[in-house]
């Protein structure tokens, strides 16, 4: 069980840590502590893993391909032979959800992936820069949150029919970082201020080699929980567009083109469809218990060892995942709640 | 305040005609006309595609300026949003549907709204008590289920109820009953009916968002020395919490209103589609089907008003809640 936490606790020196039983712990052991501590985020850890586990080992206990029609069972409930049922020509639903789950599954890591990369270098260079360079990015933004990326993409994606579901991942991705890079943003110009940035900026390294080794690497605990959340919505999305046929098409197949295709059967035949559904939300549920689990678990302001019924005043209130650094809310340069905690990369 | 207010008013103008040119050239350049006409049966005459388009003023051989600038003409001048691909006015459509889809989202969003402050303020102060945590349990569960699949499973329990019963319990298809007589208030009981399900479809996802944050606010805010003041002094409990804890707490919340907006109005398209709600989301997909750009140009700028106008009110919700904004 610990693998997942400890992939996902990154910036802390673990070693260091480790080597030091007495005396405070290290921030990796601590973090690694709390997320234990929280049930229900190691519940969603879990399922996370066994989802995965399902998705890419399932296929190999089942006979039936996903594509190949079994015409003996057309529209057959779930049976020994066809865990899931079959569909309307004979295919068998267990394989077709299981394709369809790694589909959605890789979609959504990649553009959550994808999404936060890119939301973490326009939002430093906007804070780290500022002037002209913060206030065009910026503009950008803005101008792509008042188009609902929804109706960008539907326009778009009838053009990519032919270049497969790696476009989709990229066009997701793209409308995807705007509210993230804003926070990245106001955590940088806080950040780049700090002692340790006016260091290496006075021996000279190099913007860009600032903004990699000293400045996101600040912003980490924000991105890792950003991103977690970020891989519910980018499945959300993804579902949701294929369901209208504006993202995953034919050849290929999602939890979205599979839930399409059930919806008109499924008050009769409910396995076409609930099977699917089932599925989506608990990843998504999973996903999201997780995220909440880091975000307290990586909170500087929480207590250290926090007892199970906590007093009134200590709880740290969830930090929204939009602070008031979002544009309007705090005046022009105010760092929202989420001031990073520490110059521990300076090193 | 006012001096505020005009200065996000302004930005807000240019961001709307910067977004609603990014969009013309979008869809001028992501859609294909011309295909649509020639694919006809009987195949018409390249001369007379052409003719045709550039009466529509969609003739991709006309730089993608020079369109705008006429369209824009037209929407400035005349208020007219050109004509759709069967050469009707594109006003009619937006006329007729526009209505049917501010209906859904305004008191989808509103409820919502009104929900998620309330049981999320509800939540904080019964903290760990039976009713948060069952709120905290519904709001992850709903806050994972995309909008499209909770209106899906809400029409699926509407069609099992009319199997059980016999008859319609709840209406799932449509805004009206069609060729009902009575007086007004059969109507607008059909109407409150039709609304029933799309809305509950959008506001739970309202609800549960608002209310996982609006807890942790009024979190923060209920441990604070000016709310004991304010009971020292005298108020009730209720009456602190509300005038002086509630409204610190909504402060942060009014940013979030106008961002969740975005998500609203994509839900809405999903929900009216669901739903068989002549709409504006509807008519965007059948647009883009039917590549007919003014039209699609038209929902796009629908889009962006309703997004900066919920921006504007959340600006101004926040300068009359935030005495610090105003100066």
């Amino acid at each position: 069980m610990t693998d997942v936490p400890e992939s996902l606790t990154a910036p802390a020196p673990a070693p260091v840590a480790a080597r030091r039983p007495p005396g405070p712990p290290g921030r990796g052991r601590l973090v690694l502590g709390r997320l234990l501590g929280a049930r229900w985020a190691v519940a969603g850890a879990v399922t996370v893993l066994l989802l995965f586990v399902l998705a890419f080992g399932g296929p190999y206990l089942t006979p039936w391909d996903y594509a190949a029609p079994d015409y003996t069972a057309l529209r057959q409930p779930p049976s020994a032979a066809h865990w899931f049922g079959t569909n309307g020509i004979g295919q068998d639903v267990f394989a077709q959800t299981l394709r369809g789950l790694q589909k959605s599954l890789v979609i959504g890591l990649l553009v959550a992936l994808f999404s936060t990369a890119l939301a973490a270098l326009v939002g430093a260079c906007a804070g780290y820069f500022g002037g002209w360079t913060d206030r065009l990015l910026m503009f950008l933004v803005d101008l792509m949150l008042v188009l609902p990326s929804f109706l960008v993409i539907t326009m778009v994606s009838p053009q990519l029919k032919g270049s497969g579901w790696i476009a989709f991942v990229a066009l997701l991705a793209l409308f995807n970082w705007m509210i993230t890079a804003r926070v990245v943003r106001s955590m940088t110009i806080s950040l780049a201020s700090r002692e340790f940035v006016r260091a290496a900026q006075f021996m000279g390294v190099r913007p860009l080699r600032i903004i990699l080794r000293h400045i996101l690497p600040n912003t980490a605990s924000f991105l890792i929980t950003d991103a977690t959340i970020a891989v519910g919505g980018a499945v959300m999305s993804e579902t949701a567009l294929s369901y209208f046929g504006f993202g995953v098409r034919a050849p290929d197949v999602s939890l979205g083109t599979l839930l399409a295709a059930g919806t008109s059967e499924a008050p009769v035949f409910p396995w076409l469809f609930y099977f699917a559904a089932g599925l989506l939300v608990l990843f998504v549920l999973a996903v999201n218990l997780i995220g909440d689990g880091l975000r307290d678990a990586l909170d500087p302001t929480a207590e250290a060892a926090r007892p199970a019924r906590r007093p009134r005043r200590a709880r740290p209130a969830a930090r929204p995942a939009l602070p008031a650094g979002a544009p309007e809310a705090s005046g022009p340069r105010r760092p929202g709640p989420t001031t990073p905690r520490s110059n521990r990369s300076s090193s | 305040m006012l001096r505020y207010l005009a200065q996000r008013l302004a930005y807000y103008a240019v961001l709307l005609v910067a977004a609603v040119f990014l969009s013309y050239a979008l869809a001028s350049g992501a859609l294909q006309p011309r295909t649509y006409f020639e694919s006809k049966v009987p195949r018409p005459a390249a001369a007379s595609v052409d003719r045709q388009l550039t009466a529509l003023n969609i003739n991709d051989r006309t730089p993608v300026a020079v369109r705008f600038g006429h369209w824009a003409d037209g929407v400035l001048l005349h208020g007219d949003l050109g004509r759709t691909i069967h050469d009707t006015p594109v006003n009619d459509d937006f006329r007729r549907r526009v209505w049917v889809s501010l209906r859904l989202l305004l008191i989808g969003s509103l409820l919502g709204m009104l929900l998620g402050v309330a049981g999320g303020a509800w939540s904080a102060v019964k903290q760990y008590r039976i009713t948060d945590r069952a709120l905290t349990v519904v709001s992850f569960v709903l806050l994972s289920t995309p909008v499209f699949l909770l209106a899906l499973l809400l029409k699926n329990g509407a069609i099992a109820a009319k199997d059980v019963a016999g008859h319609e319990v709840v209406p799932f298809t449509g805004y009206e009953t069609p060729g009902l007589t009575g007086g007004l208030g059969t109507h607008l009981a059909d109407w409150g009916l039709h609304l029933l399900l799309p809305t509950l479809s959008l506001a739970l996802g309202g609800l549960a968002t608002y209310s996982r944050y609006q807890r942790g606010t009024m979190l923060d805010v209920l441990g604070s020395d000016y709310l004991r003041t304010a009971e020292a002094k005298g108020l009730t409990r209720n009456r602190a919490l509300l005038r002086h804890g509630l409204r610190t707490a909504v402060i942060p919340m009014s940013t979030m209103f106008a961002y969740s907006f975005l998500g609203i109005f994509t839900g809405a398209a999903f929900t009216e589609t669901i739903f068989g709600w002549h709409g504006m989301g509807e008519w965007f997909i059948q647009s883009i089907n039917e590549q007919d750009v003014n039209a699609v140009v038209a929902v796009n700028l629908f889009a962006a008003v309703v997004v900066l106008a919920s921006g504007f009110l959340a600006d101004t919700l926040h300068a009359a809640l935030d005495p610090r904004v105003r100066r």
